[in-house]
């Protein structure tokens, strides 16, 4: 991925790095580490006896018992089946929804698609939270209260990716739909096969915000749910969160370890295709 | 076959206009006619008076320190995180060594849950045996500091954590912006014998220029919107030093249930941000031809 | 207390049978329960409990528990639901919220409740009943009650000539003791004599210091209060004078959810905390430490605190009924032994100390019992009508005034002014 850059720098900078490239990489790294502290706290709290959490010895003793604290104190397996079926119904619906909006709003430029797609904007600064209590008796009226679809419904349609994707899908040149029409494609075909391949950087990039987002949203699933085969996993991780008697980092850091654990190693796994399918579609 | 094609077009854009309508453009119309009437409690049913919640926000010291808190927010938060960004941006996308390691590192604030997250930078900021102090203490021999138990310094506190949590998130606009710039450019900019600032100035911060509106006005809605963590370390405190517009709404409405205050600060709160939209839009929007 | 204790027990003997009309054994009442979790340990799993014991002694009542969060988060969840139409049946909410629940109208009082016994709601200690009723009527049941005490550090005690056995008794020996235990470096502190803290809700912890110097911050109508009576600012000046002007407590505003950690961590040898944290403090303090009842100034004192059951007025007279023998239940004597056992909450009632469980427990481990001694001189916690508006006014004062920017007196007047800006419409 490199090679963009790589040719342009003259030759010998790639034998000895000067004094600049040096200090960059420096400051890229101590950033990094700042970045990434969080988290490497995280493991060393969840991983050491509690009073451990406060005092980096490197002979401490190691244990899983936080681990085992945090899972007992709440359902988590059940939370996190929840939390799954939750993002995976968010992302589809949105997918599917974004992607038919956008794609209206990419091809027309009439005033009154101008306005509408004014309307959807609207969405990306109306804060959700303060929208709770209205939400809240919408949802009663579906009978949708304590039911996935009751915390997911409210996101399906979102402002953020009709936004991103009709940014994408203008970036599609006319002629390769005109070919296609000429093959014979209908519109839908037109969607599935040029726009919607060509705009998967963007479909990756938000989904995995999507993702991130409502794998860690809390106030409207604490409100909207009631019962253990419902609820997503920060509902659970919540009884660490704010207690009377004062915070203990060990096993919060062993929540948060397991609650964000998923996310983490899919990350971590797929970011080779996620960066490179950014290039691939970029160089297109 | 016009006509067709409208109807398809109505038909795909229904599903997404009516979830939007129902759960955005009505409650928000909602929280915009409640602003003009008192408070149901109880016996007491809500009645019309006007602007008077808007009065009463004028009046009230602690939303103006909001207000004002955070407007500096806002110009702590966006040029650090959206600046920092780039800078990341560029990094993990050259020859740094490790880069894919980096890229993780900055990406991994974006997948904690901040409910959580908060209660570790508790640690980080505990005066003395904190993490920050010990660092401080040792590189730079300062005594204990209060981060956010002193009016001083408690609002750049939650700062940090802001751009800490949303520099990585937009680092992958970037990326994904910068990976589609045609290699030929540089190239051709080398041959030309620019310099790499001038490549960057020249070249590649123009062609970045849709990105960087789009990240801009995100990061400014952000600087109105991430205020979890202020909510569980702070609760707008020590006495408002933190408070936030969000914070003073979320207190409005859900500790003193005073859902029509609540109403007009959203309100107002959105007219702030739909103007901020406005002149973004219009100052930046013409550096953006360049697609 | 006997007649009480014999009046509790028999309740719950009879409850079953209360069950029996066969009306209603034939389909099953629900109720569902909101309950926050506000200590450590496996409470989701020990309300669980509860529940399934309830319905295999009352076959016809169905209980469905429902986590809520913090207590934050639980009187969110639970007004929210309401205005929705969709209120629960029982809660457990902080008592301070009495007011709130009343004016929004959603909570209806234990006392109409058909079947209810007198007695039974008598059987708690006043202290706690202050802040469960109002204008004549009971509007909630304790449950997970607290209270301040004081933790301190034998070792650092010993170290510093003091006697481990003997906890200061008085404000001028809690200086002066302080004073002793305060350890310095150049000009460096490195174990700080006292804490208070006084983050998110420094009222609290303020409410014992007034209370040590008589003085009432409101009264019982909930109506009006009196911030700016010169003795809650002298209370104030004590507070400010042990940072600023003895040193002997950390300056600026002192974080509740890490003072436990700083005590842990020998930065502070005194401090004042909710007695929830016994539990905590007993398995994680790596020194022998002593609990004591605050320190007198005018009087012995310290606000209650904690969360009490609400029954809510939408629920049908057969599930306010239910909701009756579940509070029962839950406030029987055992059960509330067991419940102050497990989580480091006082026990609701004298009969529960007077159970044999709780008698060992005490025997082994006196310091549970500071909390109990203490209660005669307990008093309700701040509430009153918009309560939270109020708290946030003179939280604001205070720290305002622990950070520097105002004096005791000024700080404590405009908590007054503003609060009786809110205030002054619910007087009649």
């Amino acid at each position: 991925m490199s090679a963009a850059i790589a040719p342009a720098l003259p030759a010998e900078t790639r034998a000895m790095p000067r004094l600049g490239t040096v200090l960059e990489t420096a400051a890229a790294w101590l950033l990094g580490l700042v970045w990434v502290a969080p988290l490497l706290y995280a493991v060393w709290a969840a991983f050491h006896p509690t009073g451990y959490a406060t005092r980096f010895d490197l002979t401490a003793p190691l244990t899983l018992a936080n681990f085992v604290a945090a899972w007992n104190a709440a359902p988590f397996a059940q939370y996190f089946l929840n939390t799954v079926l939750l993002v995976s119904f968010v992302l589809a619906g949105q997918f599917v929804l974004c992607t038919l909006a956008a794609f209206v709003f990419a091809r027309s430029a009439s005033r009154l698609m101008g306005l509408l797609f004014a309307l959807v904007l609207v969405q990306l600064m109306i804060m959700p939270d303060m929208l709770i209590v209205e939400n809240y008796r919408t949802m009663r009226a579906l009978g949708l209260v304590d039911s996935i679809l009751g915390i997911g419904l409210p996101y399906v349609a979102s402002g953020f990716g009709i936004f991103l994707l009709r940014q994408a899908f203008r970036q599609v040149p006319r002629e390769l739909e005109e070919a296609a029409r000429v093959e014979g494609c209908g519109t839908l075909a037109i969607l599935l096969r040029v726009y919607v391949p060509l705009a998967r950087p963007t479909y990756l990039a938000y989904g995995l915000t999507s993702v991130s987002y409502h794998w860690n949203n809390f106030l409207w699933p604490l409100v909207i749910t009631n019962t253990v085969e419902v609820r997503p996993v920060t509902v659970g991780l919540a009884v660490f969160a704010s207690t009377d008697q004062g915070i203990d980092w060990a096993i919060i850091s062993a929540a948060t370890l397991l609650s964000a654990a998923p996310l983490l190693l899919a990350f971590l796994l797929f970011q080779r295709q996620f960066v490179q399918s950014f290039m691939r579609a970029g160089i297109r | 076959m016009q006509g067709r094609a409208r109807l398809h077009a109505w038909l795909m854009l229904a599903p997404a206009m009516l979830l939007l309508v129902a759960f955005t453009h009505y409650p928000a119309v909602a929280t915009l006619w409640h602003s003009f009437f008192s408070t149901p409690r109880g016996a007491r049913p809500s009645r019309f008076v006007g602007a008077a919640n808007y009065a009463a926000l004028a009046e009230d010291p602690v939303f103006w320190q909001a207000m004002w808190n955070n407007l500096i927010y806002a110009l702590g938060t966006v040029p650090l995180s959206v600046g920092l960004a780039l800078a990341m941006a560029l990094w993990v996308n050259g020859k740094l060594r490790g880069r894919a390691a980096l890229r993780m590192a900055y990406f991994t604030p974006t997948v904690l849950p901040m409910i959580a997250v908060a209660n570790l930078w508790l640690f980080f900021y505990t005066p003395d045996y904190g993490l920050l102090d010990r660092i401080t203490g040792a590189l730079l021999g300062w005594g204990p500091t209060n981060w956010i138990g002193s009016r001083e310094t408690a609002l750049g506190a939650m700062m940090a954590i802001a751009v800490w949590k949303e520099a990585g998130f937009f680092m992958i606009f970037y990326l994904a912006a910068l990976q589609a710039i045609p290699p030929v450019l540089h190239e051709a900019a080398a041959v030309e014998g620019a310099s790499r600032a001038r490549v960057f100035w020249r070249v590649t911060l123009p062609l970045l220029g849709p990105t960087t509106l789009f990240i801009v006005v995100n990061a400014v809605i952000n600087s109105f919107r991430l205020v979890d963590h202020i909510i569980v370390m702070t609760h707008g405190g020590p006495d408002n030093a933190t408070a936030l517009l969000l914070t003073y709404i979320y207190d409005a409405g859900f500790r003193f249930w005073d859902t029509a205050l609540a109403s007009a600060a959203t309100v107002v709160l959105l007219l702030l941000l739909g103007l901020l939209a406005a002149v973004q839009f219009l100052l930046l929007g013409r550096r953006t031809h360049y697609r | 207390m006997p007649i009480t204790r014999r009046a509790a027990l028999g309740a719950l003997a009879a409850s079953p049978m209360l069950a029996a009309p066969a009306l209603r054994a034939q389909t099953p009442v629900e109720i569902s329960f909101n309950y926050p979790v506000a200590v450590g340990g496996p409470i989701t799993r020990i309300i669980d409990g509860y529940c399934a014991d309830f319905e295999t002694a009352n076959p016809g009542i169905r209980v469905r528990p429902v986590y809520t969060g913090s207590y934050q988060d639980s009187i969110t969840k639970a007004l929210t639901a309401a205005k929705g139409g969709d209120a629960p049946q029982v809660a457990c909410l902080l008592s301070t919220d009495m007011f709130t629940l009343i004016d929004e109208g959603v909570v209806a009082p234990w006392d109409e409740v058909e079947g209810v016994d007198r007695a039974w709601l008598d059987g708690f200690y006043p202290a706690f009943l202050e802040n469960s009723r109002t204008g004549g009527k009971t509007w909630g049941i304790p449950f997970q009650r607290s209270t301040i005490v004081m933790y301190y550090n034998k070792e650092a005690f010993k170290a510093a000539g003091l006697d481990p056995e003997t906890p200061p008794k008085t404000w001028e020996e809690q200086l002066a003791f302080a004073q002793k235990l305060t350890k310095r470096q150049g000009d460096q502190v490195t174990q700080w004599g006292i804490q208070i803290p006084s983050s998110g809700f420094p009222y609290w912890l303020f409410q014992a210091l007034t209370t040590q110097n008589d003085v009432r911050l409101m009264n019982e109508a909930g109506d009006t209060t009196y911030f700016a009576d010169p003795k809650v600012a002298e209370a104030l000046q004590y507070w400010m004078d042990l940072a600023t002007k003895h040193k002997v407590h950390p300056p600026g505003i002192v974080e509740w959810g890490t003072t436990p950690r700083d005590f842990f961590e020998r930065k502070v040898a005194m401090m004042w905390t909710t007695t929830g944290n016994l539990t905590n403090v007993k398995a994680n303090a790596p020194f022998p430490f002593g609990v004591a009842m605050l320190p007198a100034h005018k009087r012995p004192g310290s606000p209650t605190g904690g969360g009490n059951l609400y029954v809510f007025k939408s629920a049908s007279p057969a599930q306010r009924e239910a909701a009756l023998k579940f509070a029962r239940f839950l406030t029987a004597p055992e059960r509330a032994a067991q419940w102050g056992i497990d989580t480091g909450y006082v026990a609701v009632s004298p009969a529960a100390w007077e159970t044999p469980k709780m008698k060992d427990y005490v025997a082994g481990f006196p310091a549970a019992a500071v909390a109990r001694d203490q209660l005669p001189h307990a008093v309700a916690e701040l509430s009153t009508h918009e309560n939270q508006r109020v708290t946030k006014a003179l939280n604001d004062g205070l720290q305002a005034a622990l950070t520097g920017r105002k004096q005791a007196g000024p700080a404590m007047a405009d908590a007054q002014a503003e609060a009786e800006r809110i205030l002054r419409s619910y007087r009649g």
